[in-house]
């Protein structure tokens, strides 16, 4: 964070409750990996000392659907194996997010067939689609860097009964070279 | 060029041992690359598994694979629908062979109806390993294997309508994939 910098000498600083909470929020972003197919591979990559998921504070990769707020559905979906996202999906508790990664999670891909599903947002609210086949780690984090930008500003749309709306946000697919740090390419705010 | 075919030499030994065990049973063998097929009639299907396995100068020991065929819209003639193909080898003599059966629909094929037809006697009891085969081609293509110990569907769920590789099936299905439980922010 680099607040020790603008902290006074004193040690106390000023500032709004949901900030601090939010931003909680944000730097702890635990992952639940629904990782079903190749896509999976991409994810542990991105959690690779390479990539280091743990820079954004997403590295804790929670098995327990209870102990995660953000579910990366990593690859494709057969209609059997849907009951169980539902059923995990239903069990992580709020705050949560979704995010589809890649194209068969977000609309089965090459895959169309009987027994695939086509998009898992047809069964479950999906926050974020990261494109691509399999998506680049880079790409992922950017996903994952969209849901912290919109956490950051209090960008949480809520129906009228506290529960939060599917933001149902797609990633540009990014494919040039730009000098770090970029920007996100959704328009968060 | 010349179009003419080498005439099928069908040198495999296992065939005249076969063929004098079941004198009676209208037999037919084909030979494509060195590979041989012995087609037999389904009711005879389990006696000839059984000599093939049992008798000590056959002794396939290892089915190595069970499998089906749709043959609906096969541009040549075949004698049936639907064949069961089994994959059969045998480790003593290094020999591999290839059993074929043929059934033929008596109703409709879209649905899971159960057709008598489309029965053959499991195989279970001579190689146990091919329990999951049989259930593989029970899923898929709706062949009963009769005095199987569990005849389910293996791949597919429960109450799935339909056997997917039968060739009248479409490939995106009939809305199967579509036609589920939606969850959201509501019930979550
Ligand atoms: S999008 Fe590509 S990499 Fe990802 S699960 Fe599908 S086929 Fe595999």
């Amino acid at each position: 964070m680099g607040l020790e910098a603008a902290l006074p000498v004193d040690g106390f600083m000023t500032t709004q409750l949901n900030r601090v909470i939010n931003w909680s929020r944000r730097s702890a972003v635990w992952p639940m990996p629904f990782a079903t197919a190749c896509c999976g591979i991409e994810l542990m990559a991105t959690a690779s000392s390479r990539y280091d998921l743990a820079r954004f504070g997403a590295e804790v990769m929670r098995f327990s659907p209870r102990q995660a707020d953000l579910m990366i559905v990593a690859g494709r979906v057969a209609v059997k194996m849907l009951p169980v996202l539902q059923r995990i999906y239903a069990q992580m508790t709020e705050p949560k997010w979704v995010i589809s990664m890649g194209a068969c999670a977000s609309t089965g891909g090459v895959f169309d067939t009987y027994a695939t599903v086509q998009g898992v947002d047809q069964f479950i609210p999906v926050d974020v689609y990261v494109p691509g086949c399999p998506p680049r780690p880079e790409q992922l984090m950017e996903g994952i860097m969209a849901i912290q930008k919109l956490i950051d500003d209090d960008n949480i749309p809520y129906d009228g009964e506290g529960k939060r709306i599917p933001l149902q946000l797609a990633l540009e697919p990014n494919y040039r070279p730009k000098p770090q740090p970029v920007d996100v390419s959704v328009g968060a705010t | 060029m010349s179009e003419q075919r080498p005439a099928v030499q069908l040198d495999h030994p296992t065939l005249p041992l076969v063929k004098e065990a079941f004198s009676t049973v209208p037999l037919q063998a084909t030979q494509f690359r060195n590979q041989t097929t012995l087609i037999v009639p389904s009711q005879h299907l389990h006696d000839i598994m059984r000599f093939l396995c049992a008798d000590p100068r056959c002794d396939y020991d290892f089915l190595s694979d069970v499998t089906a065929v749709d043959y609906l819209g096969y541009p040549a003639k075949t004698q049936g629908r639907f064949a069961v193909v089994y994959l059969l080898a045998s480790y003593k003599h290094n020999r591999r062979l290839t059993v074929k059966t043929f059934l033929d629909p008596t109703i409709d094929t879209t649905g899971i109806d159960v057709d008598p037809a489309l029965e053959v006697e499991s195989v279970t009891d001579i190689w146990p390993g091919c329990e999951w085969r049989e259930r593989e081609v029970y899923d898929m293509f709706g062949i009963r294997f009769t005095n199987h110990p569990d005849l389910r569907r293996i791949l597919m769920w429960r109450d799935y309508p339909a056997h997917p590789l039968r060739k009248d099936y479409p490939l995106r299905g009939r809305g199967e994939r579509e036609s589920y439980r939606v969850i959201d922010r509501e019930e979550s």
